[in-house]
C-alpha cells in the first residue's frame, strides 16, 4: 500500500546491469511482479522475475488493423509503445464471481462473498496513457456511491512501476489527449529508459523505499535534460490527434451526421475496441447454477456496447443496429465521460485503432463527425 | 505534493459488497391480471428489515435463485414497516420465474436504488400524474402516497392511457379514485372496445379536459418514451414549468450501482441519476432512437 506525501531526493540513475536488483527488491518486498514479455506475437504483462525475460530490442509496429512485433537492435527493453491490454484486466477482472447463493433443503437462501485472498502485485512497465486510464477506472469503481470491493482489494495492493514511453506507435495520440507520453502522476516509481540505464523517480513513499537500498547516484543534469528531450521527441513523433479535448457538444450536435451510417458499413460490431480500451467499464452479470442446484454463482464479465444484449430492455432493443452502437461508443467515450467524470474517456493509447479488424480509426471518425463544429 | 498523488487511494477500508442481495420471503402474492402479479416481501434478517428505507419511485433488484436479477419499482408505501410491495408483469426469464413463487418461498432483494419522485417539493401543489402502458407501478406508488396524505396536496389529476381497453388493470381502483373529492381521473385507450366508456385515442388528447392550473402543478409521468416526450412538450406548452415535469425512465438496469453501464442514457446512469428525472435533464436525448 502506497503512502502519499513528499518524497525525499530527486531522480536517481540506475545502470542497466542493475535492473535485476530493482526487480529483486520488489520481489523481496512481497510483490508478485508482472512485466512485459513477448507471448503469441504481442507484448503482455506476465509474471516477471528476471530482467533477461524483458523484450530486449523488440519494437512494435501498429497501424490501423495491425499490430506486429519486430526485432530491432540495441539494449532497450521498453522501445515499444503498448501491448493489447493495459492495467485494466489486473484490477477490473475480465471475469469474476461477485457473490454466491446457496439454497438449503428448506428453501432458505444464504448469500456469501467470494474468498478475497488478493496478493500484492507490482506492475512493471505501465505507460502514461495506462495510468490516466487507471485513474479513470479508480474514479468509476471506487469513488462513486458504491465502491467496488473486488476492484478495491486488488487496487490497494497494486504497486505501479511506470516506464515513460520513448517509442510511440503510429496509432498513438496521447499527446493530443494530454495523457502522455511522459507519466506525471499515478505511479510509485517512474523510469525513463536510455541505452545505458534508467533515470528513476519515486512517486510515493513505497517507491522511495524500494529504490533506497539501491544507493543510486543522483541523475546528472545531462541525464535529466536527455529525459526531457526524449519525452519531447516522443510527443512530437505522434501524427494522430483528436480535434479537441472536449468533443461533447460537437458529437451530440451531430447525432444525425451521415458519417455514422458510413462507419456502420465498415464496423463489424465485434467489440474488439471496447475489449482493448483501458477505460471501458461495461460489464454484464450472469448466473451459474451448479448441476445439483444447491449453489449458484453470480459472475460478472466484460461486456461491450457493441453487443445486442447491452441495449436490450424488456423485450425491446434500444440500439438495434451498428450505427446506433458505434454512435453510443463514440458519444460516450468522447462526450458523455465529460459529464460523468469531467474529462474525455479516451487517453490516446490507440489500441482501438490497431486492434480494429476493419481498420477504423477513432481519430478519423471523430474528425469527420465533429468537423467544423469541434 | 508528490507526483504520485493519484497513486493507490489510501483510505480503502474493506467495503461492503454492494452487489450481494439479502434474503427475502414472499408474504403474499396477488394475481392482478393474467400476466400481472404483486409480491409482498419480507426481508428475513430483522436488522436489515429495520434499516430498510425507501422513497416512492425507487426500485429494488429482485433475485430469483439460480436465474438472475431484475429491477422492479416499489409500489408499497414508504411507511409500511414490514412488507415491501412489487407489482410485476411476467415477460422475461426472471419475471416468469418470480411469477411462480408462492407465500413462504425465498428470493433475493437488494436496494433501494435510484432517485424517486419529488414528493416533498410537490406538497401544497396540485399533482398531475400521467401514465401510459399497463401496470405503471412507479406512478401507482405516487397515487397511494398522495391518497394516504391527501391533506398535504392540492388537486389530484390522474391520466392513464393504455393501448387496448382490456389492458387496464385495477379498474375498480380507478372508479374509486374518481369518486374522491378534488380528484379527477381521465382514461384513454388507443383501441376502446364495447365496454370502454372513456376516451378512445392518445393519452395526450385528454390533456384538454384536465382541470389543472399549470403554474400550480407538479407533473409526474411514466410510460413509453414517445408518450413521455409528447406529454412533456405539450404540458410545457400549456404553461407547466419544465423543471416541474418529472419523468420515470426505463433502461436496462443490471447492477443498479452505476457500474455496469447498461442503463446509460447519454451521460446519465438511469439506475443512479434516475429513474426519475426532471424533464430538462433528459430533454436533449428523449425519444432519440439509439439512446
Amino acid at each position: 500500500m502506497t503512502e502519499h506525501g513528499s518524497i525525499s531526493g530527486g531522480p536517481g540513475f540506475l545502470a542497466r546491469d542493475r535492473l535485476q536488483a530493482l526487480i529483486d527488491g520488489i520481489l523481496a518486498a512481497g510483490y508478485a511482479c508482472l512485466g512485459p514479455k513477448v507471448r503469441d506475437g504481442a507484448i503482455l504483462y506476465e509474471p516477471l522475475d528476471n530482467a533477461a525475460e524483458l523484450p530486449v530490442g523488440v519494437r512494435d509496429r501498429q497501424i490501423p488493423g495491425q499490430y506486429r512485433l519486430e526485432c530491432g537492435d540495441g539494449p532497450r527493453c521498453f522501445a515499444w509503445a503498448t501491448g493489447p491490454q493495459a492495467l485494466k484486466p489486473h484490477l477490473f477482472a475480465p471475469r469474476e464471481v461477485l457473490w454466491r447463493a446457496e439454497r438449503g433443503p428448506d428453501g432458505r437462501i444464504v448469500f456469501s462473498d467470494p474468498q478475497a485472498g488478493v496478493k500484492p502485485v507490482a506492475l512493471f512497465g505501465a505507460r502514461a496513457c495506462d495510468l490516466a486510464a487507471l485513474r479513470l477506472q479508480d474514479r468509476h469503481f471506487l469513488e462513486g456511491p458504491y465502491p467496488d470491493p473486488h476492484y478495491a482489494a486488488r487496487r490497494r495492493k497494486l504497486l505501479v512501476v511506470a516506464v515513460n514511453c520513448s517509442h510511440p506507435a503510429q496509432t498513438c495520440f496521447c499527446a493530443s489527449t494530454g495523457d502522455g507520453p511522459h507519466a506525471s502522476a499515478g505511479y510509485d516509481l517512474a523510469l525513463t529508459e536510455f541505452d545505458d540505464g534508467f533515470v528513476i523517480h519515486a512517486g510515493s513513499a513505497t517507491g522511495a523505499r524500494l529504490v533506497e537500498p539501491l544507493r543510486l547516484s543522483a541523475a546528472t543534469p545531462a541525464q535529466r535534460e536527455a529525459q526531457a528531450r526524449q519525452a519531447e521527441q516522443a510527443a512530437q513523433s505522434q501524427s494522430r490527434s483528436l480535434p479537441s479535448r472536449n468533443l461533447r457538444s460537437a458529437l451530440f450536435a451531430n447525432l444525425e451526421h451521415p458519417r455514422w451510417s458510413d462507419v456502420a458499413e465498415r464496423c463489424l460490431s465485434c467489440g474488439n475496441c471496447t475489449s482493448v480500451c483501458p477505460t471501458c467499464f461495461c460489464h454484464s452479470e450472469a448466473e451459474e447454477l451448479d448441476l445439483g442446484g444447491a449453489r449458484s454463482e453470480h459472475v460478472r464479465q466484460w461486456d461491450s456496447c457493441f453487443t445486442a444484449g447491452h441495449g436490450y430492455m424488456n423485450g425491446h432493443q434500444v440500439r438495434p443496429d451498428t450505427r446506433t452502437r458505434y454512435r453510443q461508443w463514440l458519444t460516450h467515450k468522447l462526450g458523455g465521460w465529460h459529464d460523468q467524470y469531467g474529462r474525455s474517456g479516451c487517453v490516446g493509447c490507440g489500441r482501438c485503432i490497431a486492434w480494429c479488424p476493419a481498420e477504423i480509426d477513432l481519430t478519423e471518425e471523430a474528425a469527420a463527425i465533429c468537423g467544423a463544429s469541434a | 505534493m508528490s507526483q504520485g498523488r493519484h497513486t493507490a487511494p489510501e483510505s480503502l477500508a474493506a467495503f461492503p459488497n454492494p452487489y450481494r442481495p439479502w434474503e427475502a420471503e414472499v408474504a403474499e402474492r396477488i394475481q392482478e391480471s393474467p400476466s400481472i402479479f404483486t409480491l409482498w416481501l419480507r426481508l428475513t434478517d430483522g436488522a436489515v428489515r429495520t434499516g430498510y428505507r425507501f422513497a416512492p419511485g425507487q426500485f429494488n433488484m429482485l433475485y430469483l435463485y439460480g436465474v438472475g436479477e431484475v429491477a422492479i419499482s416499489i409500489v408499497s408505501d414508504p411507511h409500511e414497516e414490514k412488507l415491501i410491495g412489487h407489482t410485476l408483469r411476467a415477460v422475461g426469464r426472471v419475471t416468469q420465474g418470480l411469477a411462480q413463487l408462492k407465500p413462504g418461498d425465498r428470493l433475493g432483494l437488494r436496494g433501494p436504488y435510484g432517485r424517486g419522485w419529488p414528493l416533498d417539493a410537490a406538497e401544497g401543489r396540485d399533482v398531475l400524474l400521467v401514465t401510459g402502458g399497463l401496470g405503471c407501478a412507479p406512478v401507482v406508488a405516487v397515487i397511494n402516497y398522495v391518497l394516504l396524505r391527501r391533506e398535504r396536496f392540492g388537486r389530484l389529476t390522474l391520466i392513464q392511457g393504455v393501448k387496448h381497453a382490456d389492458e387496464l388493470i385495477w379498474r375498480e381502483r380507478y372508479a374509486y379514485w374518481r369518486s374522491l373529492p378534488n380528484t379527477q381521473v381521465l382514461l384513454a385507450a388507443d383501441h376502446g372496445g364495447p365496454l370502454w366508456p372513456w376516451h378512445v385515442g392518445l393519452v395526450t388528447e385528454v390533456f384538454d379536459r384536465a382541470e389543472i392550473v399549470p403554474e400550480h402543478s407538479f407533473v409526474m409521468m411514466c410510460g413509453p418514451e414517445g408518450m413521455l416526450r409528447a406529454g412533456a412538450r405539450q404540458l410545457a406548452e400549456r404553461g407547466v414549468a419544465e423543471e416541474r415535469i418529472y419523468l420515470s425512465m426505463e433502461r436496462n438496469m443490471r447492477c443498479a450501482v452505476r457500474h455496469c453501464g447498461h442503463c446509460q442514457f447519454g451521460a446519465r446512469f438511469v439506475c443512479r441519476d434516475g429513474p426519475v428525472f426532471a424533464y430538462p435533464e433528459v430533454k436533449e436525448l428523449l425519444g432519440v432512437r439509439g439512446f
